[in-house]
């Protein structure tokens, strides 16, 4: 979909990590650093770390900013800002010796710490007689001071991200603002600024890009946020958007829109997605569009919620009874999130399949840069051939009787929606005939799970004109340099894209991963000898996967911790695995 | 213009002498005459739902637009088809051990939203397609085939349960009297919000409770289903075999006399509750506009607002 792959950090960048307690505006903070340095033009990343906790326990973001692009965050940081002591304590280890950690200066003398400065942000709060939960907004403003940026846009931005007491806030920012001295400089780079949205944004706007009309959900992290945000939005873009009772009615009622015509997306994570398997084979016997994404987590069970994991890939690709086709995607940052949740919508409806997006807590929750001119039209693929009458609403064409299962050479009858003058729509759980009614003819049943199965085939044929596999070559590092593969899917392609290009590997993400592009994966597996596979999980599930198709990963880099990959992290196993 | 055609070719395996054939009859009655000084609603405007169980079969043998569902999951996919387009006729179709069990919340949450559907409950108070197990409507110490000593659960009253919840339109009918079936499931389709019938549907082979009903159903008169707590009283008036010592048939083989020669129980039948109220579907679309309307506009404008929205909400997140 990469209309050329983007160039990865280069050594010239910055990490800055905010920690304090959950409930003090952690998240906020780091957005709003993150958009600070992003107006500045520096590509930008934001990875966040929480408890499944509303009060209380330690959260922290890392904001990286690079003059290339960059889509992972590294542990060495340049700057701390210490919200309270742990902070400092639980973090001290990542902070480069040259760096500088910003602290209350209540707590600095139990920091000796020649990096840690103490800033009298419980002082000005007091004296301006605002909440302690300002106490972020105080160190943004010593920040910003701190690295040479200037005042206004840290106002402009305090005014759009801070809705409460905004008058407040940028007083007490700029009083942290005038407590310290410039310490560095970060150079604003005069070039295109670029939106920086989460993966869960990206998703949301490419399922509207690709024409939704209903969302349904039950609040699970780490999709919950595609909800808040649809449910925002939803006037201006015309979205039915509902919270219903659970997960078996969320994707239930979304196939009841799908009958009626309207086009519906469903979000959830592992937990809830165990639920919605009924309703996800019934819309393979039924024929029925629906889009789910399935935002994983740290598992098995409850697990950890708020942490990421790449474990639900065979879940996925087997969830639901019997054989049905389905389309599975695992973007691997904000452009590819877009692109395929607009054009999955498209592949669900016109091959009536159920499309799962594979995203994860990695994926969903950072802020990612996005870059719309790295993104392709996602209605400019054709899919069926040419001459088959069998887009979404061709139904309403049709000789009469309709028959809702007409027999056709791709396997997919065109489809109508009531009301259909003259016509019957029927729709069926059990096996059926072309109209629609219940059968258990042996004959009628067989003939019918092929012409499901067909729908498969022509879409893996339809897949091969679009860029289903991304390969990133990397600087020649010698002549060996390229024998050597990373393989990877999902959020870890920001990561290993990075570790490829400073080790000079190859890298390879199958972004569809059902139905396999088994031609454009053996074409990026040309001259590669070794092939490592890097994957949060615990069994190696994609390099399961290659294997039924006979690919062979002879490395494997896992991890289960519920943490995304750091670079430093994966740097250092790769060197292990090529050992 | 010839008249629509209602029959499908689908041949009937309803065993001989079910309550279901009535009940057809009478869904097909409704739907073919519409009731005085109504118009009838266009035959492709209407949509069934139905769950699995014996009273599943229903949609195969309508000859209209209809979602065969999987168990327990009626009212979600009716929900969702009527909140896509709020102009079809959306009536569903499901059994006591469907509504009652596998999707009770789903019910509930029907009736506490007031979705503007129609729910027909083939109440025969047994599972019949899986061959005779207790259902969540089955007396006391009824002897199913999981049960050989005997339910062990008293039932639910699904009726006082949907009251509390919210529903709109309460009524319960009786297989064996089709002509009040047909005037009740007349009355739940012209319900404004969430209506349930639920009608005693006697199943021959695995529960006959025809002559029990018989010997007991009565019509409500002097009943005003406007008013919550006659409503309530009515609905408690029979407790669908609840109590052990009572009269009904759980323990006792349903085709035995009355034992104990006690006074037998009373079944009202008839609408025991009504009220308006707004619906789901109102709700969602508040008065001057909103979702519901935009979201029907022809989709290439749309398409192109939409983006041109996109490109705006992405120009201001940077």
């Amino acid at each position: 979909m990469m209309k050329e792959t983007p160039a990865i950090a280069g050594l010239d960048n910055l990490s800055v990590l905010v920690g304090g307690k959950a409930g003090a505006g952690i998240d906020r903070s780091g957005t709003i650093l993150g958009k600070l340095l992003n107006r500045l033009g520096y590509r930008t990343f934001i990875y966040r770390d929480y408890p499944s906790i509303i009060r209380g326990g330690h959260t922290f973001s890392i904001i990286r900013a690079a003059k290339d692009r960059i889509v992972a965050h590294r542990d060495e940081v340049d700057i701390i800002l210490a919200l309270d002591r742990e902070t400092f304590v639980h973090h001290q280890h990542r902070l480069k010796k040259e760096g500088i950690c910003l602290c209350d200066a209540r707590e600095k003398t139990a920091l000796p710490d020649p990096r840690a400065f103490g800033i009298p942000l419980s002082e000005i709060l007091r004296e301006e007689k605002a909440p302690a939960v300002m106490t972020n907004t105080c160190m943004i403003g010593a920040f910003a001071k701190a690295t040479g940026i200037d005042f206004p846009p840290l106002e402009k931005i305090l005014r759009q991200e801070l809705r409460k007491e905004p008058e407040l806030n940028i007083k007490v920012a700029k009083r942290g603002y005038d407590a310290v001295n410039e310490v560095l400089t970060i150079q604003p780079l005069p070039r295109e600024v670029l939106p920086l949205i989460t993966g869960n944004e990206a998703i949301a706007l490419g399922l509207v890009r690709g024409g939704l009309d209903a969302y349904l959900s039950y609040p699970m992290t780490p999709t919950t946020p595609i909800l808040h945000y649809l449910a925002g939005v939803s006037r201006e873009f015309g979205l039915d958007v509902l919270h219903l009772e659970n997960e078996i009615s969320v994707i239930l009622t979304a196939l009841g829109y799908a009958y009626a015509g309207k086009k519906a997306a469903v979000g959830t994570s592992g937990g809830g997605f165990c639920l919605m398997t009924e309703g996800l084979s019934l819309a393979g016997m039924a024929e029925l569009p629906i889009l789910v994404v399935l935002g994983q987590r740290t598992g098995p069970s409850t697990g950890l919620p708020t942490y990421s994991a790449q474990s639900d890939l065979l879940f996925a690709l087997h969830a639901g009874q019997d054989e049905f086709p389905r389309f599975l995607v695992a973007p691997g940052d904000a452009e590819e999130a877009y692109y395929w949740s607009a054009l999955g919508l498209r592949i669900s409806w016109e091959f009536q399949i159920p499309a799962l997006i594979l995203s994860d807590k990695n994926l969903g929750e950072s802020f990612f840069n996005f870059d719309r001119k790295l993104v392709e039209d996602p209605e400019a693929p054709d899919l069926l051939p040419a001459g088959e009458n069998n887009k979404p609403g061709a139904g309403a064409g049709q000789d009469l009787p309709y028959r809702r299962y007409k027999l056709t050479g791709t396997g997919v009858s065109p489809l109508a929606f009531p009301p259909l003058a003259g016509g019957v729509i029927k729709v069926n759980s059990y096996e059926h005939d072309e109209a629609g009614i219940t059968t258990e003819d042996p004959r009628q049943t067989t003939v019918m799970q092929e012409k499901r199965l067909r729908k498969a085939e022509y879409l893996a044929r339809a897949l091969e004109a679009v860029k289903t596999v991304n390969t990133y070559e990397g600087e020649d590092h010698g002549a060996h340099a390229h024998q050597t593969a990373l393989l990877c899917w999902g959020s870890n392609k920001g990561p290993c894209f990075e570790v490829g290009r400073r080790l000079g590997l190859k890298v390879i993400q199958p972004v569809v991963l059902n139905p396999f592009p088994t031609r454009q994966f053996q074409q990026a597996l040309a001259g590669v000898e070794k092939l490592i596979t890097v994957e949060n999980n615990a069994t190696a599930q994609l390099g399961r996967l290659i294997r039924n198709y006979g690919f062979q990963a002879n490395g494997k880099i896992l991890k289960t911790d519920g943490r995304a990959f750091s670079i430093e992290e994966l740097e250092k196993k790769v060197k292990e695995a090529m050992a | 213009m010839t008249a629509y055609n209602f029959e499908t070719s689908t041949p009937n395996t309803w065993c001989p002498g079910c309550g279901n054939f009535p009940l057809l009859n009478a869904v097909k009655a409704v739907l073919q005459e519409p009731g005085e000084g109504e118009t009838p609603t266009p035959p492709e405007n209407l949509v069934l739902v139905a769950g699995i169980g014996c009273h599943g079969k229903i949609v195969d043998y309508l000859n209209i637009n209809s979602f065969y569902s999987i168990h327990g999951r009626v009212l979600p996919v009716a929900t969702g088809i009527k909140l896509a387009n709020p102009d079809l006729e959306v009536i569903g179709f499901a059994g006591d051990g469907d509504a009652y069990g596998e999707g009770l919340e789903h019910l509930i949450y029907a009736a506490k939203r007031n979705i503007d559907i129609t729910v027909i409950i083939h109440n025969n108070r047994v599972y019949s397609l899986t061959t005779g197990q207790f259902s969540p409507t089955s007396p006391l110490g009824f002897p199913g085939r999981s049960t050989p000593a005997g339910s062990p659960e008293p039932p639910l009253n699904p009726l006082e349960l949907l009251l509390a919840s919210g529903a709109t339109f309460l009524a319960r009918g009786f297989s064996s009297q089709p002509e009040q079936m047909k005037q009740i499931i007349r009355e739940a389709i012209n319900h404004r919000g969430f209506a349930l019938v639920d009608i005693l549907q006697v199943c021959v082979t695995f529960f006959n409770l025809h002559q029990y009903y018989a010997e007991r159903v009565y019509t409500v008169e002097d009943h005003d289903p406007a008013d919550y707590f006659q409503a309530l009283n009515k609905i408690r008036e029979w407790d669908y075999g609840a109590s052990p010592s009572g009269t009904s048939p759980g323990g006792a083989s349903p085709g035995k006399a009355n034992p104990g020669g006690e006074e037998k129980e009373r079944i009202p039948l008839g609408i025991l509750y009504k009220k308006e109220a707004p619906t789901f579907v109102r709700r969602l679309s508040p008065a001057g506009g909103g979702n519901r309307e935009e979201a029907k506009r022809e989709s290439g404008t749309a398409a192109k607002e939409r983006q041109a929205l996109i490109e705006k909400i992405l120009a201001g997140s940077k």
